[in-house]
């Protein structure tokens, strides 16, 4: 099997989906909109031979909005691209990635539990690790720490 | 970013009475008014007690039934995190808590101790409750390390109960991060004064009061 190297990735991304992509060596780095999500997701997956999802998480960048990332790897080729977009301030919504990893559908309901973003798509988008009756999203910048959980605070 | 959470399937227990201490007190100390058996042995025991002479024999088997209790006393094997490692020390030959009496035993049912060895998350919190409730009375909680007392290191965290006291009533705190086997043991030592002037109405001694 040949597969692309770096180089050639970052050719194809440029190619495909005329985004620029950075980093050095095998450790590859784009940002791509959000309504090209899931056809960044689509090139990675079956152009650049990247099979393997590693993870995937959101970072709150307060009012400028959310951010989803999601790391997936050519282990073939050793290549790792981290694919990441910008979600407007306010919106919540991001295409889901399930329908081409299986492993995509924990991490996004994680990402769900911790920061609320609504992964279109998803099967079963439900909390993963607090309880359902949970109020909030904890890993947001605006959630208050010490705000009551019933029953115990 | 209004997002409405998703509706629970199964319904969560919800958890609202005993949230502190005292109201756990309170409630505890009422006898329900069906337990004919209760009411019966305290009208034979006071009856014994108002009898000429009586209150030696009330009062020595009181001491003598605090005894067994405090010298053997089984905790339920009850381990969070990190702190049951030190506990598990404690069990083990090396330090050996049998020798109190003590059998770790795994079951809630046949258990007079619970030992909070480690976090308590909000999300453990109902079952550890649910665990204590197990237990016959008279029973004791023993709050082990940092986390146990009052959320440790994660209190400012979103998921921690900030001290187990607000879910179960604590009889002993053993400070420490985690504490030693020698601590627990201290601990258990303390706990076992305690339970020996355990009274028959069930009222723990106060912290001063002792």
């Amino acid at each position: 099997m040949t597969a692309p190297a770096a180089s050639g990735v970052a050719a194809l991304l440029r190619e495909r989906l005329d985004v620029e992509a950075r980093g050095e060596g095998a450790d590859l780095e784009a940002s791509v909109p959000v309504e090209r999500w899931r056809d960044a997701a689509r090139v990675a997956r079956d152009e650049a031979g990247c099979h393997y999802f590693n993870w995937l998480t959101a970072v709150d960048w307060k009012e400028q909005g959310l951010e989803v990332l999601c790391r997936v790897e050519n282990l073939d080729a050793r290549v790792a691209l981290t694919l990441r977009t910008r979600l407007e301030p306010g919106a919540v919504r991001c295409p889901s990635l399930t329908g081409l990893w299986r492993g995509a559908d924990w991490m996004e309901r994680e990402c769900f539990d911790m920061f609320g973003v609504v992964f279109e798509g998803h099967p079963d988008l439900r909390r993963i690790l607090l309880a359902d009756d949970w109020v909030g999203y904890p890993l947001r910048k605006d959630y208050p720490v010490d705000m009551a959980q019933p029953p115990y605070r | 970013m209004e997002v409405t959470p998703p509706r629970p399937r199964v319904p969560t227990p919800v958890w609202t009475e005993f949230k502190d201490l005292q109201e756990w007190e309170k409630y505890h100390h009422e006898r329900s008014s069906d337990d004919k058996t209760s009411e019966a042995l305290a009208a034979i025991a006071d009856t014994i007690h108002h009898f000429p002479g009586g209150w030696l024999v009330t009062t020595s088997t009181d001491k003598i039934f605090n005894w067994a209790r405090s010298s053997s006393i089984w905790p339920v094997t009850f381990g969070l995190a990190c702190c049951a490692i030190e506990m598990m020390a404690t069990f083990a030959s090396r330090f050996d808590v049998e020798r109190f009496g003590m059998v770790p035993w795994a079951s809630p049912r046949h258990s007079d101790l619970m030992i909070v060895s480690g976090t308590v998350t909000i999300k453990m919190a109902p079952m550890l409750k649910r665990i204590f409730d197990q237990m016959p009375d008279p029973k004791w909680v023993v709050s082990m390390g940092s986390c146990a007392n009052s959320g440790g290191p994660f209190r400012h965290g979103y998921h921690v109960v900030k001290g187990v006291d607000r879910v179960v009533p604590v009889d002993v705190y053993v400070p420490g991060c985690p504490p030693t086997p020698d601590s627990l043991m201290y601990g258990l030592l303390r706990l076992q004064e305690q339970v020996a002037h355990f009274q028959k109405t069930g009222a723990r001694p106060t912290a001063g009061g002792q």
